[in-house]
């Protein structure tokens, strides 16, 4: 069997960033994906924010190929027939360095791939790894078809799915309620137009994001990101929430009902779909993490669940990006003492728990729970969209005061235990 | 537009060979079809004897039907070496 020091086993932001961290380091490194290409089967939103991970990957991003760097944060709860929109726009959004940058990943992962190659690591595409190799309890090698490659270290970065951390019985069976579907389509339309649509300044970017009526009741809500020059429009959905879902619901139908709503309608007109496609979302934060080493392997990114949904943002790149590097910086640490054991490597787990990934998942622990209240997708975003706009409605009766029809508003809907209740829980976000 | 029109976009390679199985001693006990409701790609349907089939060659790949399917009927795996969709914008 052929042997190299490390397999990097998927060409994701995790694998390839533990791929740049090593490039350097004199190791022979490979990174095994199964696409045509890296991010040719990578779907985000979406949005990275970089605040977070430029210390991690300093150099990084400068010539990377991002999309628009997000200066407007808007947040619409939609009703059945209406719709109330917040929208923030900040200097220090428009400020460099840009905290955030839509992103298309078919784009950006491939861009990551070279610049990896070109530092020396071998990235070696359509190469799907069924297997690994074990002795014992130690990993020692994959196999990808009738290929045997061995390594002191494995690196399971394939994706949400993680087959790797599966094989290893690091990973925990899979539960609905920890998981969401999220689908889009990418609309082509003319970088003018958009910033036309959304008032933005030239290379500015909008984020929006929906929640209510348009899922039904289920957790989850509507996102749409202005990249250059086309548009990702979409839908999340929990999965538990789903399946629980009376009367059924065929979930991609949810998307078309979506663009027929008069909000969506008017910023698409005109636009070409150009692309359909979905991913899984880790919802289930740290309850999820699985066993993050073992003797000869790490999990990092999504194979390693991390994923959060703190209700307005959902992330997951960063702690791959992140994880990818800790990863690499252990390997470092393990060559250099040639000892590639669990209790070598548990030096990864320690890295991670001093960084913001798992500090961050132990503050949003409770985010899943509260997700699940079904009020916050229908009851709330309708109410205050009912209530905004009897505000402003004026007929041929003589309208009330505006202090009553608030007063009055927020008793029938908002003055209950019910609501008092779901306060108390929000507070532990 | 149409959910097979959408898929029609997308750039795929298909593989002879499907990379989700079915086992239909679970799915004729199955009363929910979660399966069915889940796929946002719109694969899964019954068939005239009633049995669940699912069109393979249009699988965006996400993995939804196997967490979805808590009856454990669906087994997925990854699409080959360099089959499956091959998404262009990600």
């Amino acid at each position: 069997m052929e042997k190299v020091d490390v397999i990097i086993v998927g060409g994701g932001l995790a694998g390839l960033s533990c791929a740049y961290e090593l490039a350097d380091s004199g190791m022979t490194v490979i990174v095994l994906e199964r696409g045509d290409f890296s991010g040719s089967k990578n779907v985000t939103g979406g949005r990275i924010y970089l605040n977070s991970i430029r210390d991690y990957l300093p150099d990084l991003w400068k010539e990377a190929p991002l999309e628009r760097h997000v200066t407007k944060e808007i947040l619409t709860l939609l009703g059945e027939t209406n719709s109330t929109t917040l929208e923030l726009y900040s200097d220090r959004l428009n400020r460099t360095p840009y905290p955030s940058y839509t992103i298309l990943r078919a784009k950006f992962d491939r861009w990551f791939a070279d610049l990896v190659s070109e530092k020396g690591v071998f990235v070696i595409p359509q190469k799907t790894v069924d297997d690994l190799i074990k002795d014992g309890e130690k990993v020692i090698g994959i196999r990808a078809g009738d290929e045997e490659i061995g390594a002191d270290c494995i690196v399971a970065a394939d994706g949400i799915l993680s087959f790797m951390a599966e094989k290893t019985g690091l990973r925990q069976p899979f539960k609905p309620e920890h998981f969401a579907l999220g689908f889009k389509e990418v609309i082509e339309l003319d970088s003018k137009t958009i910033e036309d649509r959304f008032r933005l300044g030239e290379n500015e970017g909008a984020a929006q994001l929906f929640v209510g009526s348009l899922t039904k009741g289920m957790m989850g809500g509507g996102f749409l990101y202005t990249n250059l020059d086309s548009l990702s429009l979409g839908i999340v959905v929990g999965i538990r929430s789903l399946n629980l879902k009376e009367p059924r619901e065929e979930v991609y139908k949810l998307l078309d009902e979506f663009k027929e709503r008069s909000e969506i309608k008017n910023l698409i007109r005109g636009g070409n779909v150009v692309e359909y496609s979905a991913h899984l979302i880790s919802e289930g934060g740290i309850h999820i993490k699985p066993k993050l080493y073992g003797d000869g392997i790490l999990v990092v990114g999504d194979a390693a669940g991390f994923g959060l949904n703190m209700l307005v943002t959902v992330r997951g790149m960063e702690y791959a990006m992140a994880s990818g590097v800790l990863a690499g910086r252990t390997i470092k640490k393990a060559k250099e003492k040639n000892d590639f054991s669990a209790s070598s490597l548990s030096e990864y787990e320690k890295l991670l728990n001093e960084s913001f990934v798992i500090k961050e998942m132990n503050t949003f622990k409770n985010s899943l729970s509260i997700l699940e209240n079904e009020r916050l997708f229908s009851k709330y975003p309708k109410a205050i969209s009912d209530l905004f706009e009897k505000v402003m409605w004026v007929d041929e009766h003589p309208k009330e005061g505006l202090y009553k029809t608030i007063c009055e508003g927020l008793k029938k809907e908002f003055l209950n235990f019910q609501t008092f209740k779901d306060w108390l829980e929000f507070r532990k976000m | 537009m149409k959910i097979t029109e959408k898929l029609a976009l997308d750039a795929f390679k298909n593989d002879k060979e499907t990379h989700i199985h079915i086992d239909q001693k679970i799915c004729q006990n199955c009363k929910e079809r979660f399966c069915i409701y889940a796929c946002p790609a719109n694969l899964y349907s019954l068939n005239e004897k009633g049995e669940m089939g699912v069109e393979f060659t249009g699988c965006l790949e996400c993995g939804t039907c196997q967490i979805a399917c808590i009856y454990g009927s669906v087994k997925w795996k990854y699409p080959r070496n360099g089959f499956g969709v091959q998404y262009r914008f990600g």
